[in-house]
Order: C-alpha cells, then structure tokens, then sequence
C-alpha cells in the first residue's frame, strides 16, 4: 500500500516538475508547481510527518501558489519570447541537470539506515510544537521577525514601485519605459564618470 | 519504507528544478524552480528526520517554510516592480549590472 502510494507520487511530483520547467504558458508552470507539492504533502504523510503535511498543503499549495497567480494573472505574463542564443544553451543546462540529479541519486543511495518505529504521537502537532517552543523557542521568534519584515518590505515595495524601480527611465524626462534599451543607455550614459 | 527512494525523488526534484533556473528566462518561472528546489530539500529533511526517529528535522522544515513565504512576497514584489518599469519579466532583459 504504502509502496504504491509512493509510486503515484513519485510519478505525479517528477510530472509536475517538469510541468513547472517545460511548460509554455506560466499558469500551466503555476499548476505543475501545484501538482509537485501536493504530491509532496502526501509523500510527507508517508513519513509520518501529519504536521508538516498539513503546513505543506495550507501554505504552500494553499498561499505560495495562489500568489503566484495572483502576480501571473496581474503582469499578463506569457511564456519566453522566441530567441535565437539564450544565456544557458538548453542542453547544456540538461546535461548539467543530468550530472547534478546523478551525483545526488549516488549520494541518496548510499543511505542504508533502515528507519526505526516510532511512537503514535510522532509527527503530531503537539510533538512538533513542543519542540517548538522549547528548543526552538528563540528560532522561532526569530522567524515572527522574518515574517513582519517581508510583510513590511512587501508593502514599502509596492508603495514605492514608482520611485524606486523606474530611478533609471525617470532620470531622462520624457523616456517611456517601453524604451527600455534607450533609457538604459541614458542611465548608463549618466553614470559613467566624467574624466 | 525505504529511505534511498524519497532521497531519489527529492534528488530528481532538485535537478529538475536547477534546470528550471538555467533555462528559463521568465522570472516567474525561474522562481517557481526555486520554489521546486526548497521542496526537494523538505522532503531530504522530513525523511532524515523519520530516520532519526526525532522532529528536529520537521522544525527545520517549518523554519524553511517560513523563509520561503517572506522570499515569495518580496521577490513577487520586486518582479511587479521590474514589470512596472520595464514592462518586460524576462531575467536577460534585466541586465543594468552587466559591466
């Protein structure tokens, strides 16, 4: 049972990590993501882990994704335009890929602990929160902090998406930010020294 | 439950998802592979963790998740600004650092 529900994950968390990376259109990256970590979540159920699942699903799937549609559907964001030389040739970056995902599967395969029982409250909310605010406890406000600072850096970054973001267009009145290569010139002009 | 094969499996996640990131050129997409790659690590963790028998493995991955969810909001956010002033989310087209 287990083994066969390990296999279905297994199968729908590689498709839909190539989802996310093949895909043309980046609302079919979002739900390949989506599929990916969902398959996820029940992998860590798998392990025991109830806590973490849970967590998995409400956070990421839950608020990470729909963010990112949120900001897919808000740019009108399509695909990559067609180029003719890109950064990274694409099969360079597979057979990178490839050498990556095979050192860390010989890595992955030297692993021979067999896992041992573990009691029923294992990975339970309580265990998981008792540590938590035990050990943990000064980790863990640490993250509140995080938490607020992103939310604040959030808000300040969108308040201030003018004044920040277009410094460089707005340097040269009556650039357009459509003329993008010829604003980056004048900004690039304007900021070389003199001498 | 054999461990070497959800260790597989977040290998494979991993790979897959630096790919994402030296080929894609959307930034959207080049995140949502990081994205990929902070799961296959979670999955690395919660399974060390059910090795080990403890849950420190499992707090580490609340602490993950934490970062992830500020990372998303900021970086979402820078990408809206790029896109405001740039109109474009492609990462080659961003190149005012190039020397």
């Amino acid at each position: 049972m287990e083994a066969v529900l390990f296999a279905i994950t297994a199968v729908l968390g590689v498709a839909g990590g190539v989802g996310v990376i093949a895909a043309r259109q980046p609302v079919h990256s979002a739900l390949g993501l989506l599929l990916a970590l969902l398959s996820l979540a029940v992998d860590y159920l798998l392990l025991d882990a109830q806590f973490v699942a849970v967590l998995q699903v409400i956070i990421y799937a839950g608020a990470i994704v729909v963010l990112f549609v949120f900001i897919i559907m808000l740019l009108r964001a399509t695909g990559d335009a067609p180029r003719a030389r890109t950064a990274v040739p694409p099969r360079a970056a597979a057979a990178l890929g490839a050498v990556l995902a095979a050192a860390l599967l010989a890595a992955a395969l030297t692993v021979r602990t067999e896992p041992g029982g573990v009691g029923a409250d294992y990975g339970t909310v309580e265990q998981v929160g008792r540590a938590l605010f035990g050990p943990y406890a000064l980790p863990f406000e640490a993250a509140s902090i995080v938490l607020v600072v992103g939310m604040i850096g959030a808000v300040a970054l969108g308040k201030r998406a003018q004044a920040i973001a277009v410094a460089p267009a707005r340097a040269a009145p009556g650039v357009r930010a459509q003329d993008a290569p010829a604003s980056r010139l004048a900004a690039g002009g304007a900021g070389e020294p003199e001498g | 439950m054999p461990a070497p094969l959800y260790l597989s499996l977040s290998a494979v996640l991993f790979a897959l998802g630096t790919v994402g990131v030296l080929v894609r050129r959307s930034a959207l997409i080049v995140f949502m592979s990081v994205e990929l790659m902070l799961n296959a690590v979670n999955l690395t963790f919660v399974t060390f963790a059910r090795l080990r028998g403890g849950v420190d493995g499992q707090v580490l991955v609340f602490f993950v998740l934490v970062v992830a969810a500020a990372e998303v909001v900021i970086g979402l956010a820078i990408i809206v600004n790029i896109f405001r002033a740039r109109e474009t989310v492609d990462v080659d087209d961003v190149d005012l650092l190039r020397g």
